[in-house]
């Protein structure tokens, strides 16, 4: 067990954990901000996806120990509203089915278009591909982004 | 206007308890859609009194109203649209209306169950029966109150109003009036022309906490004192536990207790949800979940088995060998199929196969259980509520009535949370360490525990005149745990000379439903070989289904009542998608064109395919699809229902696969068993309802199974070869996608 101090979502908090434990489960067990979502636990469907100073990390595979005072963003974070361009783009599209993999979509659409505000169909499918939707709303989440990069454009 | 008895018995109605329940608002309907969010929050100010007109609605002092969405969320937005069809009756504007998940409720609701892409066509009648006896009360407790006849107020949005007399009201301010006054016998429905709510497009009632990762899922669920706890089955099917370290376990950090646990005794009664279910297990629970993943990693298990183990070969070799076997009893026999065979001048004879699938919600099985010695509560991510509660009444050996269910939103069901043995784990876990729990299976575990989509084989023939006409049709299935195929479904009707027959065989491997159940085998190879035929007969595969479908409206042969499939509704979809995807097999855009059409779940689809291949991956580049599935609800969402089926479809055909060698999955997590993925999604779908004003039918299912034909046929029209197996492009594939 050690002691870390995190950054999230603007404030500190500090746990005591073992320092093999990924971030997910830091998020989820201790800090009970379940919004972040275990969906493989080895980075490869992205439903855990968190921002780590801004980039898009996949938190099941990030031991507690090498987060550092990074600053880490979780969907409970990325606005104070529920109202960041992405969020409302994903509300005016009406993407979600069953909705557990959102959360991942949207931290990493939201980094996405944060680096390159106005990627093109095939950048947008590059920079998701590592986020799995079961339901199949893929359709639906490219056309989100592009709202929200014409959103972000007016803005 | 339709006059129609109600049904509710009285013990449905608790009447006027005036008092407002803690924790019930768990839908905002408008916050999704409105834009100045403070200003509404402000209008729609919480009532100080709700008053229950009956158990699917109660009306607040202010008017704003309560609906209970009585059937599980798996994904298919019934949270939204059951709630529509309530509010649609009731006549009340869906701005006001808020939206809670009913907890399993057998005295006031029926088929509290997500499976079949049923909800809506069982519940329809129900739901408006609900709307419509409340908005009587209402009007009858205005009419008292206004000494008028009843028959001269209306009511609109939430208003009841009497012209003669110049009175009006609010719902709130008769509501306690209302929930006073004894159950009409019989009430008004509106004619469909009348709804305002129902065929609307309306958001997602949990559209804002989605976004902002509010704790709606089974995997969220926390309480105080709660234990985690993951279970460890045997890796192999067949296996039974032998021996394992447990005293090293429970040395280990953040470990409470580990231990092996029977959780179905011999001779407990079973329901059918508990398929796929194993009878004992090893159980870690600890403080965390990371703490009990490690000490899971860390169990040396011993496991054996009393014969030989499953592969994939086993399945396939014997799959096959009953494809060469006549079952002793066929589906169904038509003409003189044998004599018809031996007088065609062409026939063609195709086999087709596909694997296993496992059902990978998003979410991995889990539940919380809490149960006392005389008390059981259980939540969590489950589609069949009350046959849980069944199984646990016998196994808890405790009456129905102690034991309190309630449904959690699901991180996707696909079929695989209507089996819910993980939940029954959860109940018997908490009961031996006497305190709360919440069951938690890694990806690992959901995937190689899995009550999979059935391993398919089937033989398909048609023998063709010289004139290119269908004479003779044959087809032999075989299917693991399943015979894999539905005798009187098309061609059945349409075909002088007619066989269906199948074969199941029994395997160690379980299997359940898995979306659109034995239809996303049979809807695929169907049609691909129907393609196939059509061009052996030297036609357009359109115009050939079209002539199968004349043929079975006008001289359909054998019984008609038979058939399991509306002729007239499935060429409908048919045409309808040849003419807005402007369908035409001599134009340039046939050779990347493939068709395909389907019935099930009550609901006709047709689509059309255009793809284009990379390096041997197909990708739709636009599909139409015509979907019948009478009235839709709520478009903006039906689409969504289509399109999602559609990706899964294609996903799954294309590139998933889950295989078997000495009784173990293969595949046990994404890095192996592949998923469809944004770069492969289609770029475009357009989806055409059609309006006929018949009762609703189904939706979550319907769009996925025909897909996979209508793939295969645009990927022969494109690369030049025909798809006999799935995935098409292989999971084996070393394409692994890094997040």
């Amino acid at each position: 067990m050690a002691t870390y101090t995190l950054k999230i979502n603007g404030t500190s908090r500090d746990v005591e954990v073992d320092p093999s434990t990924p971030l997910l489960w830091v998020l989820r067990d201790h800090i009970k901000l379940v919004g972040t979502k275990f969906g493989c636990g080895i980075a490869q469907c992205g439903a855990c996806t968190v921002h780590l100073d801004g980039m898009a990390v996949r938190s099941c595979s990030l031991p507690i120990s090498s987060i550092g005072d990074k600053e880490v963003t979780t969907i409970e974070g990325l606005s104070e509203n529920g109202d960041h361009p992405v969020q409302l783009a994903w509300l005016e599209e009406d993407v979600p089915q069953c909705g557990y993999c959102q959360a991942g979509q949207i931290m990493n659409a939201s980094a996405l278009l944060a680096q390159n505000p106005y990627p093109s169909d095939s950048e947008i499918e590059t920079a998701m591909n590592g986020n799995i939707c079961r339901c199949g709303t893929y359709v639906r989440i490219k056309k989100a982004i592009k709202r929200a990069a014409e959103a972000g454009s007016n803005a | 206007m339709t006059l129609v008895k109600t049904t509710f018995g009285r013990r449905a109605f608790i009447r006027n308890t005036g008092l407002a329940s803690g924790g019930l608002v768990l839908g905002f309907s408008w916050l999704a859609s409105c834009k100045d969010e403070a200003a509404m929050e402000a209008a729609l100010q919480m009532p100080d009194s709700w008053f229950d007109i009956n158990g699917f609605l109660k009306i607040g002092d202010n008017g704003l109203v309560t609906i209970m969405s009585p059937n599980p969320e798996i994904g298919q937005n019934v949270k939204t649209a059951m709630p529509m069809i309530v509010a649609d009756e009731l006549d009340v504007d869906w701005a006001k209306v808020l939206v809670e998940q009913a907890p399993l409720n057998t005295d006031i609701f029926t088929r509290q169950l997500a499976g079949g892409s049923q909800s809506i066509r069982q519940g329809w009648q129900g739901l408006r029966l609900a709307g419509a006896t409340a908005r009587q009360m209402l009007k009858q407790a205005a009419a008292n109150a206004w000494q008028v006849p009843v028959g001269e107020i209306v009511t609109a949005a939430g208003m009841i109003s009497h012209e003669g007399s110049g009175n009006s009201a609010g719902y709130g301010e008769m509501a306690a009036a209302a929930g006073a006054l004894e159950v009409p016998e019989e009430v008004v429905l509106k004619e469909p022309g009348e709804f305002s709510i129902i065929g609307t497009d309306r958001k997602n009632v949990d559209g804002k906490k989605i976004v902002t990762g509010q704790p709606l899922f089974g995997l969220d669920v926390d309480r105080d004192n709660m234990r985690i706890a993951m279970v460890v089955h045997p890796p192999a099917f067949g296996q039974k536990f032998k021996s394992a370290n447990l005293e090293e376990i429970k040395a280990m950090p953040g470990i409470q207790d580990a231990f092996h646990q029977v959780v179905y005794p011999e001779g407990a009664e079973l329901q059918w949800s508990d398929g796929g279910h194993v009878p004992e297990m090893l159980v870690i629970v600890g403080n965390s979940t990371w703490e009990v993943m490690q000490a899971k990693r860390a169990v040396q298990a011993e496991w054996e088995a009393d014969g030989p183990l499953e592969s994939t070969e086993y399945h396939n070799t014997e799959l096959a060998k009953l494809l060469e076997q006549a079952p002793d009893n066929p589906g169904r026999r038509d003409g003189n199929p044998e004599a018809a065979f031996a007088r065609a001048a062409t026939i063609v004879e195709k086999t087709y196969s596909a694997p296993y699938l496992a059902h990978n919600t998003m979410e991995p099985m889990n539940f919380f259980a809490h149960v006392t010695a005389d008390k059981a509560e259980l939540l969590g991510p489950i589609q069949t509520p009350e046959y849980l509660e069944n199984t646990l009444a016998g196994i808890l050996e405790m009456p129905k009535e102690n034991i309190d269910i309630m449904m959690t939103r699901m991180g996707g069901g696909f079929g695989r949370r209507l089996y819910g043995s993980f939940a029954v784990e959860a109940a018997v876990i908490s009961k031996r360490i006497q305190a709360p729990v919440k069951v938690v299976y890694s990806r690992e575990d959901d995937m190689t525990q899995g009550t999979y989509r059935p391993s398919y084989m089937v033989r398909y023939r048609a023998g063709l005149d010289a004139d290119g006409k269908l004479i003779a049709w044959h087809m032999r299935a075989a299917g693991t745990n399943d015979g894999g195929y539905f005798a009187n479904r098309f061609p059945a009707g349409a075909v002088e000379n007619y066989l269906s027959e199948g074969h199941t065989l029994r395997t160690e491997v379980t299997t359940g439903a898995w979306r659109a159940p034995t239809s996303n085998f049979m809807a695929g190879v169907e049609n691909a070989f129907l393609d196939e035929v059509a061009e052996a007969a030297g036609k357009d595969p359109i115009a050939f289904r079209l002539e199968l479908f004349d043929r079975s409206i006008n001289d359909p042969v054998g019984d008609p009542e038979k058939n399991d499939y509306d002729p007239e509704r499935y060429a409908g979809v048919l045409r309808l998608v040849r003419d807005k995807s402007n369908w035409d097999s001599s134009s340039p855009n046939a050779e990347k064109r493939g068709v395909a059409a389907y019935y099930c779940h009550n609901s006709y689809v047709a689509q059309v395919l255009d793809v284009e291949m990379n390096a041997g991956v197909p990708r739709a580049d636009k599909i139409w699809c015509a979907v019948d599935c009478g009235i839709v609800i709520n478009p903006l969402s039906a689409r969504n229902q289509i399109e999602g089926g559609i990706v899964d479809g294609i996903g799954h055909a294309t590139f998933s696969a889950l295989t078997f060698e000495d009784g173990k999955p293969q595949q046990d997590n994404f890095d192996t068993y592949r998923l469809i993925r944004h770069s492969e999604a289609p770029r475009e779908i357009e989806t055409f309802f059609v309006d006929n004003g018949i009762d609703p039918t189904g939706l979550g299912e319907p769009s996925l199974p025909p897909v996979m034909g209508a793939l295969a046929n645009a990927m022969y029209r494109k690369a030049g070869k025909r798809y006999y197996h799935q995935p098409f492009v292989g999971s084996q594939e070393d394409r692994r996608i890094i997040g």
